[in-house]
């Protein structure tokens, strides 16, 4: 994997750019965090391609949840749980991570974040029952 | 909704039949895939084996953990195709297909049109042929 400080200045670029260019005119301010979302949410997808290339066969949605908190979440979180912050742009691209990596095992959520009390972020993971 | 996002057959001829008995062998992965579900039996394998014989074709499966399908028409006179080499060529496959996932120029649900994904399906066919 990459060196994690790649991806933290491109997250920071992510973010000022897209609100830069929100205080400009050329996007609509309340669209900038669902725009990080839905970036979050592709690369979601394509995490959750490659880290289940190899694993055994997902036998139910329990067993899906086991991965996404697991394995799942120390490989993306392990190098990130240093790194937090209070603002919510900083927590879009995140949530929508968690949203594509489980839409992509066919699971529709919707995923939220709150920080209460620092160091620690807590995730809400709302799944659509069908 | 099922709908291929690839598919390559050789001999090019006929194309509409492969592409007929790839589309009823879906109902037969369903199948597989709900009686897994049901069953006390541990099948963790992604791999589904033989779905159904015919009496030109063999038909193989494949189903990712993101539900994606993978489906193998095989002459039945290849007797030489032994099940692990099946077995490699899906992976190959399943290998591909998350690098195309990972391209974010891909757009999830997509016809696949990745070059790279051509020359692999081309060297595989090419192998069996």
């Amino acid at each position: 994997m990459a060196d994690e400080a790649l991806f933290l200045l491109l997250h920071n670029e992510m973010v000022s750019g897209l609100y830069k260019s929100a205080e400009q005119g050329e996007v609509e301010n309340g669209r900038c965090i669902t725009k990080l979302e839905n970036m979050g949410f592709r690369v979601g997808q394509g995490l959750i391609e490659r880290f289940t290339k190899d694993t055994a066969r997902f036998k139910d949605e329990l067993d899906i949840m086991k991965f996404i908190c697991k394995d799942f979440w120390t490989t993306v979180f392990k190098k990130q749980i240093d790194n937090l912050r209070t603002n919510h742009q900083y927590l879009a691209f995140t949530c929508g991570l968690i949203r594509g990596g489980l839409s992509n095992l066919g699971i529709k959520s919707i995923v939220t974040a709150e920080v209460s009390s620092m160091p620690a972020c807590k995730f809400q993971v709302m799944i659509q029952k069908l | 909704m099922n709908y291929p996002l690839y598919i390559r057959s050789a001999p090019t001829e006929n194309e509409l039949k492969f592409h007929y008995m790839v589309h009823t062998s879906l109902d037969v992965v369903d199948e597989k895939i709900s009686a897994m579900g049901k069953a006390l039996v541990d099948q963790r394998e992604l791999y589904l084996g033989l779905l159904y014989p015919t009496e030109d074709y063999k038909v193989y499966g494949y189903v990712t953990n993101s539900k994606v399908k993978f489906v193998m028409v095989v002459d039945s006179s290849n007797t030489a195709l032994r099940d692990n080499e099946i077995r490699s060529m899906f992976r190959k496959l399943h290998n591909s297909y998350t690098d195309v996932m990972c391209n974010p120029f891909y757009n999830p649900g997509d016809r696949i049109q990745s070059r790279a994904f051509d020359s692999m399906v081309t060297s595989m066919m090419i192998q069996v042929c």
